[in-house]
């Protein structure tokens, strides 16, 4: 039988919370044994997709700035979803291109989704203006076997 | 995150310590673009031994020493970088324009 774990967690939007998201995934996707590339890897691509929720879902008056991390282990895949009910993004298929970003700071390098990309086996954003935004990773972790 | 600097026959060396997020990143800029405004170095080394962990934010900070540096004719190189941090910066194509120094034991 494939063993499954899950676990849920919600907090503000607001940058202090990117390293504790990392923190907890990291404690979390411990149980699967990863090698630390893998592990390192899990925590990349969850401080990727919080900071995108940070950066862009919410206003600065806006009520109900939160951030939910779902983490999920079934068998030997680790699924990261990471969603908000913010702004939505108006073209998912340009958000996801290298070095695009809206967003103003000079300290944004438009990189986030390639990373997440690179680091995970598999991305799905679903998203649409208004409705927040989703991000459904997923990454078998087998390295030690 | 923590950075520290030493400037010493035109060669400017930066030092970051800890994590290098998004949260760290606008001050980390900050402070690197002082540096190298001050000093307007012949190189400027980024030392990554003490970080322990980096995302996108990471690329944005090399992009803006080597732009920064660039702009007062001098070259950045990256060194002691860690896998991790490695696997980011390979994401953005960095390597194509900045020297990487990795590790000794990861080479």
């Amino acid at each position: 039988m494939t063993e499954t774990n899950s676990f849920k967690m919600e907090f503000l939007s607001r940058s202090a919370n990117e390293s504790f998201a990392r923190a907890v995934a990291g404690a979390f996707f411990a149980q699967l044994d990863p090698t630390m590339a893998e592990m390192a890897d899990l925590k990349t691509a969850v401080s990727e997709a919080v900071t995108n929720c940070v950066v862009h879902a919410y206003g600065d008056d806006a009520p109900n700035r939160y951030v939910t991390l779902t983490m999920t282990l079934t068998g030997d895949t680790a699924t990261v979803i990471v969603e908000d009910t913010g702004c939505g993004i108006e073209d998912v298929e340009k958000a996801r291109q290298p070095f695009f970003t809206t967003a103003s700071g000079e300290e944004r390098s438009g990189m986030g989704f390639s990373v997440m990309e690179a680091f995970m086996d598999a991305l799905t954003v679903e998203s649409a203006p208004g409705k927040g935004t989703k991000v459904i990773m997923t990454k078998r972790v087998g390295g030690r076997k | 995150m923590n950075i520290r600097s030493t400037f010493e026959d035109g060669r400017l060396t930066i030092y970051f310590e800890g994590e290098l997020d998004h949260h760290a990143a606008r001050d980390a800029l900050r402070q690197i673009e002082e540096r190298i405004d001050a000093t307007c170095p012949r190189e400027t080394v980024l030392d990554f031994k003490g970080l322990t962990f980096m995302d996108s934010s990471g690329i944005a900070v090399v992009v803006k020493a080597y732009k920064r540096t660039s702009q007062v004719g001098g070259k950045l190189s990256v060194t002691n970088l860690g896998p991790q941090p490695r696997r980011v910066l390979q994401a953005a194509g960095v390597e194509r324009f900045v020297r990487v120094i990795v590790t000794p034991k990861e080479v």
